[in-house]
């Protein structure tokens, strides 16, 4: 179902368009697509752009300007929900598509083009991810050794702030009493080349599985195989000869 | 090697297939699209053909014992092998009804001496981590990274595009294909990511890289892990994902077998 614009004035619905079109035009004069016959709209006010299911709004240098949810725009590409202020008029724009999950486009299609108008380009230069460097998965510390991980960026989604946060706390040896918190998607524990075990945050809860080493983990006197395990409050965990445990803090 | 496939939360069947040839330095991963189950009807005659063509092809080449392929006779070897492919599942495509339209990406990779050979078709993905930073190593054959490219939207604006999963290119839909095909330089200590889009689409490249980078002394760890990843954030597609760790020590140059063999560890 292609998205769609609806025009209205004070609250009024004047019209509704299917954005059917590749290009389709509002302004003063009769030629437009969306014609407004108003002085504070110009003749070729702006053009809503559509590329399948994606459309763009772009102001064609009008005299008073376009405005998308209050605020002026010269292009912007348009979501589900958004607000086109010309003159007095405002333009919703009604993408359904949006947000839904099943449906034909969660589907990977082919789109057709003649071969030959295609070339090989170089190969993508990767987004920039240098900005985020830091420590090693396993930092070399005395045990227990923990990573000190790199800050997530914003687009780190997995650990959410619902739930209690887990945290290890150190029983034995010589960092006894240290406390960790379990903030991220993945925090090592252990020395590098003897024993490394991860904790893992996911929306269950937290899992601990073991990574590397000879000996796997011990968990409440229980020596784990290669599957993750569910943590439950107040496990005790045993980890190269460190015993540690895990809670939950709500 | 490492790898691990999974239909997701809300696919019934997985169009995904890979396979995984650690004595021959090949991973092939291809994501079928088309029809019920026409999709993994091509994506597995795709990756079967191409692991037991170039398997034999491989061995041929091996067993002249020249010393290592010419990077240009090593991408050609691939692109034969692909077109043949892709003939393959054309005509199996317009041999029944319900198999008219099927296709599949491609996204595989010949690790030999020191040089991996990279082929890709549509969407599915290459990554590397090199130390700490990871890189996109493939481009999309898709509209968004058509419209990127050209300007027409920024990266910001594809991630809430409505037009995801538009392949430009892709394997068996017509008698004419045409694979991208690079060749790069490999270090020890690289790790290589081979993956479909139900990994990317679901989980932000960082965390990618942060996974990676802290399991990277397990890879079949690493890779269960990036597909719960891609569950745990809505699955919303078939995920599957193959990793590559290249030794630390550069191969000896002496005896094929060796050096083919001393690439791979796990």
């Amino acid at each position: 179902m292609p998205a769609k614009l609806i025009l209205s004035l004070d609250g009024l619905v004047l019209k509704e368009l299917a954005l059917s079109k590749e290009r389709t035009t509002i302004g003063r004069k009769p030629d437009n697509d969306i014609h407004i016959d108003n002085l504070a709209v110009s003749g070729h006010h702006a053009v809503i752009v559509t590329i399948l299911n994606d459309s763009f709004v772009e102001d064609l240098h009008s005299t008073n300007g376009t405005l998308v949810n209050g605020r002026p725009i010269e292009k912007h590409f348009l979501q589900n929900g958004d607000v086109v202020e010309i003159g007095k008029y405002r333009i919703k724009y009604v993408n359904e598509q949006a947000g839904a999950t099943s449906g034909i486009y969660e589907k990977t299609m082919i789109l057709k083009q003649p071969a030959a108008a295609r070339s090989q380009r170089p190969a993508a230069e990767a987004p920039s991810t240098e900005g985020a460097a830091a420590a090693a998965s396993v930092a070399p510390v005395p045990a227990p050794a923990v990573a000190a991980p790199p800050e997530p960026l914003p687009k780190v989604a997995a650990p959410t702030d619902e739930g209690p946060t887990g945290t290890v706390q150190v029983l034995t040896g010589p960092a006894a009493g240290r406390e960790l918190a379990l903030t991220k998607a993945l925090t090592t524990l252990g020395k590098p080349g003897v024993q490394v075990a991860v904790i893992t945050r996911r929306p269950q809860g937290y899992f601990i599985t073991h990574v590397e080493g000879s000996s796997f983990p011990v968990v409440n006197g229980k020596i784990l195989d290669a599957q993750p395990h569910f943590l439950m409050d107040h496990d005790v965990v045993e980890l190269a000869g460190v015993k540690m445990e895990f809670f939950l803090k709500r | 090697m490492a790898s691990h496939t999974h239909p997701g939360q809300v696919r019934s069947h997985n169009e995904d297939s890979l396979s995984c040839i650690p004595e021959l330095g090949l991973a092939i991963l291809a994501d079928g699209m088309g029809g019920y189950n026409a999709g993994e009807v091509a994506s597995g005659i795709c990756v079967s053909l191409l692991g037991a063509e170039l398997r034999q092809a491989l061995t041929e080449v091996n067993l002249r014992g020249k010393g290592p392929l010419a990077p240009s006779a090593t991408e050609t070897l691939l692109r034969d092998h692909i077109l043949r492919a892709n003939s393959s599942v054309f005509r199996a495509a317009q041999s029944a009804p319900e198999y008219a339209g099927m296709g599949t990406t491609l996204v595989m990779g010949l690790f030999r001496d020191d040089r991996l050979t990279v082929a890709h078709i549509g969407d599915s993905r290459l990554y590397r981590l090199r130390g700490e930073s990871l890189e996109q190593i493939t481009r999309d054959h898709s509209l968004l990274q058509e419209q990127i490219d050209n300007g027409i939207i920024t990266r910001e604006q594809a991630k809430v595009s409505q037009n995801k999963n538009l392949v430009t290119r892709a394997l068996g839909v017509s008698d004419l294909v045409e694979p991208e095909i690079r060749s790069y330089e490999i270090i020890g200590d690289d790790v290589y990511l081979f993956c479909s889009d139900g990994l990317n689409d679901m989980v932000g490249d960082e965390e990618i890289r942060f996974a990676m980078m802290t399991l990277r002394s397990n890879l079949q760890l690493a890779a269960n892990h990036l597909v719960d990843m891609a569950n745990d954030a809505g699955g919303r597609d078939n995920i599957s994902v193959i990793l590559v760790k290249v030794r630390r020590e550069p191969p000896s140059r002496h005896g094929v077998a060796t050096r083919l063999l001393s690439w791979f560890r796990n």
